[in-house]
This record gives C-alpha cells, structure tokens and sequence, in this order.
C-alpha cells in the first residue's frame, strides 16, 4: 500500500520523465531540421513545443498541490525541489529546440553550402549531455550526473570555435550572412541547451545527495 | 552520538528504564544543549514521553519502575535516589498534552507552586506572578481577572497557565509534553510562538507526533524508535537529509509501509 505523498510524488515524477522524453526528441528533430535544411520537420518541433509548455504548467501545479497537501520533507521535498527547477530548465531547453528548428526555416532558400561538422560535433554533445541529465534523474545516479557536469566545457569550447569559424566564412562572403547569422544563433541556443543540461545534472545530486554543487562548488567524492 | 552539543544541560549516559522486566528504554546517551529547543520525536510506544518523565522522576512512585544509569544536572546524577524529588522538580518544570490547571484562581494556579518552595511577601509574589505570565503570553489577556478561576480559561489559555505555573518557580530546564496535540491550529501558532520566546531562557525539551511542529521550533531532534535512540542531529539535518534509513522512513511517512 502506497501513501499518499508517494504516490503524488511517483505521478508527478512520470510526468517529468515524459516531458523530459519530449524535449529530448524536440532537440534532435530541431538539429536534424537544420542540418537537413527540413522545413516540415522544423515546423512539426515548432508546433510541439505547446505540449512541453502544457506540460510544464501541469508539473508545476502539482507539485505546488503536492507540496502544500503532503508537506513533504527530507529526500521527498529534494526531489520536489529538483523537479520545480527540471520544470523549468526543460522549458527553456525546448524553447531553444524551436529557436534551432526556426533557424532551418529562416536559412532556406539563402543557404551557400557550409561546413557542418563543428555543428554536428556540438550538437551531439548538446544532446547526449541532455540525454544523460534526463537518465541520471530517471535512473536516480549520481556519477551520470557528474559525468554531465564534466562535459560542459567541450561545448563551450565549440561554441568558440564555431563563432571563430562563423566570422571567418562572414569575412569571405559577406553575400550569406544570413546563413552565418543562423548558424551563431544554433550554435548559442546549443551551447544554452548544454548549460541548462548541467543545470539538471546539479539539481539531481542535491536531490540523491543533498549536497549544493553549483557554480564549480568542491565536489566530494560521491559514495 | 551527541557531541554536537558542547555544555549540555542535561547528559544522559547509558539509561535504561524498566516497566518491570520489560526494558523500555534501551542504552540512550543524548545531551541536551541549554537555550535551545530539543524535540523527541518518534511513533507510539518508542519511549519518547517515558524519557522525559525520567528527567523529573515521575516514575518514583510507581513500584517495579526504575532507571539505571546516569542523567546528569549540574554535575549530579538525577536518577540517584539522594536527590530529592520536590528539589528537582523545582528546577525541571512540565507541561503535559492535556491543560492541567489546578481548580484555583488564575493567581493562585502561579502562586501555590511558588509557595511550596519560597515563603514570598506580597509584592514580590505579586511580581513573580505577573513575570511568568507575561513569559508564558498570557498576562495581557487575563490581568484584569487573576482571581477568576483557571479553568474558566480557553483550552489554548489553559495550557500558557500550565506553562506560566511550570517556570514560576524559575526552573532551568522545561519538559513539554505534545504541549499543543488538544489545541486548535491557532493556539498551536501560540504555542510555538512561546516556545521561540522559552528557549531563550531555558533548555526547552519538547516531545511531539507533530513533525512539522518539531521542524518549526526546535533546534535539535532525536528520533527514538522501539527504546532506542536511532538518531540525533540539528533539526535542519534530520528533515532534510537524515543520515539513518529508519529516520527518513519515519519523517516522510513511509514507517509501516
């Protein structure tokens, strides 16, 4: 037999993982859209992003709900907390899926050919961080959190390396800077969706460990 | 396990309580920080409200209940039978779940206590009465009527009687019992808003089932459970992240499931 604050607990944190599900998919179909110049798929992560924001509301008042009705404490209200701030950050990592997939819209037609392997390298990275954050929660581990915050710096070094390389192309044809623009735009909107990922992974060790490991904060061994 | 506490006002060492050959308490070492609220917490039966009337004898009288081991005051073991009980019943004062005024005037439920310790002139017995009431929060309501009768009090009332009488006779030590468990939500804000105000005086030793209570006004929480203490820690530790399974079962509910 389950108790109430458990069972509150268990559907909010299904559908967290749902969401989470959704702006995972949201972020690869947005890169895929850009990188393929797909203007249907595009528009298909732009109209999806009304579930994730739906999602978001329903997520945050139950966990309001759950909050006052149980008045939770110790492991669950860490879990609560995390999931009020995961609410949030998924949110805006969708929101920078349809800035990615409006990108592909706006490029099209404008596009030179351009050199995409430093944008896949970072995407990937994007993504599988993302990834990661949504299986360290789910899974409840805390080394696949830190391997998360470990890798947060290769995609702001890509990010650098792709402003570099953007400015370079720009200064040899002025003619698409259109194009260079969208690509410094995906390039922010991945290098944003990387720090938000690193954002869950920081909320899901103070949830399994209680402990506060944000803004390079000394990390200890995790037992 | 408690010495997180420097210059305790009470040491338990290694007691045991006895209901005949039914060991109810088993081996509990906890120190009790002076001017701080310590709060007991723990399910039915774990021995939490038997501990603290060990701390005032309120076993004495009862035959096949005893103590062993130490409780220290002031350098003395409490539990010894050489000291006496009405002394130290003085200086440990309690409040229990139920009001409990005596059928007196407001005045005398303060005065009696006092005059079975201290012969007072008027004056000064006038003063001592005004002074636990006004620290108890109850003078301003009930300092037009002191000779009315006690139990003519609201139930929230009636228990600041209860506590204004139990530090009248200037006790360095407080047991509350579930003080606030018969009162509605608005005398329970009273209550723990008097207990804030106590332990700036006193070391404040408070037994409650109500956890959000515990976590609200005490500083420290031991979590009994079957006789035994599982664990003891700053209160902010023990609801946010208890160090033992058995604790984070007990306060999130999951205890029995």
């Amino acid at each position: 037999m389950e108790i109430r604050t458990q069972k509150d607990i268990s559907q909010i944190r299904e559908k967290v993982v749902q969401m989470a599900k959704l702006v995972e998919t949201s972020v690869r179909d947005g890169v895929d859209s850009f990188l393929s110049l797909d203007t249907e798929k595009a528009k298909s992560v732009i109209g999806g992003d009304r579930v994730i924001n739906m999602l978001e509301m329903e997520i945050d008042r139950e966990t309001v709900a759950c909050l006052i009705l149980n008045a939770p404490v110790a492991g669950d209200l860490r879990l609560l907390f995390c999931i009020q701030k995961m609410n949030k950050d998924l949110e805006r990592i969708g929101d920078h899926a349809v800035n990615i997939a409006q990108a592909s819209i706006n490029v099209v037609g404008s596009m030179a050919p351009f050199e995409k392997s430093s944008v896949q390298m970072m995407a990937s990275h994007a993504t599988t961080m993302l990834h990661d954050a949504v299986e360290c929660f789910t899974n409840t581990d805390p080394q696949l959190a830190l391997q998360v915050l470990e890798n947060d710096d290769q995609v702001d070094d890509l990010n650098q390396l792709i402003s570099k390389q953007v400015i370079d192309m720009a200064k040899r044809d002025v003619a698409s800077v259109d194009l260079f623009l969208e690509l410094l735009r995906v390039s922010k909107n991945l290098e944003r969706i990387a720090d938000l990922s690193t954002n869950i992974a920081e909320d899901v060790i103070f949830y399994i460990k209680a402990l506060d490991v944000r803004h390079h904060n000394l990390i200890p061994p995790l037992s | 396990m408690s010495s997180i506490i420097t210059n305790p006002r009470i040491s338990v060492q290694g007691l045991n309580f006895f209901y005949q050959d039914n060991k109810v308490l088993k081996n509990i070492s906890i120190d009790f920080a002076d001017k701080s609220v310590t709060a007991i917490i723990g399910p039915s039966g774990c021995g939490k409200s038997t501990l603290l009337r060990v701390f005032n004898r309120m076993y004495d009288l009862y035959p096949g209940l005893r103590a062993e081991g130490s409780v220290i005051v002031d350098g003395r073991n409490i539990i010894d039978r050489s000291v006496a009980v009405s002394t130290l019943r003085a200086k440990i004062g309690m409040v229990f779940q139920s009001p409990t005024p005596f059928p007196l005037s407001i005045y005398e439920n303060i005065a009696f206590p006092i005059r079975l310790y201290r012969k007072l002139p008027r004056s000064e017995m006038d003063g001592r009465v005004e002074n636990s009431l006004r620290k108890a929060g109850l003078w301003e309501e009930v300092k037009d009527k002191l000779q009315r009768s006690g139990l003519g009090l609201s139930g929230g009332q009636q228990q600041r009687l209860c506590i204004a009488r139990a530090i009248a006779t200037q006790p360095a030590i407080l047991l509350l019992d579930e003080p606030a468990s018969a009162l509605d939500p608005i005398s329970t804000a009273q209550i723990d808003i008097l207990i804030g105000e106590l332990k700036k005086d006193y070391c404040v030793i408070l037994v409650t089932h109500n956890l959000p209570q515990a976590a609200r006004v005490s500083d420290y929480t031991a979590f009994l459970y079957v006789g035994d203490l599982i664990e003891f820690g700053a209160t902010n530790q023990i609801f946010t992240n208890p160090g033992i399974k058995q604790t984070e079962d007990y306060v999130t509910g999951r205890m029995g499931y």
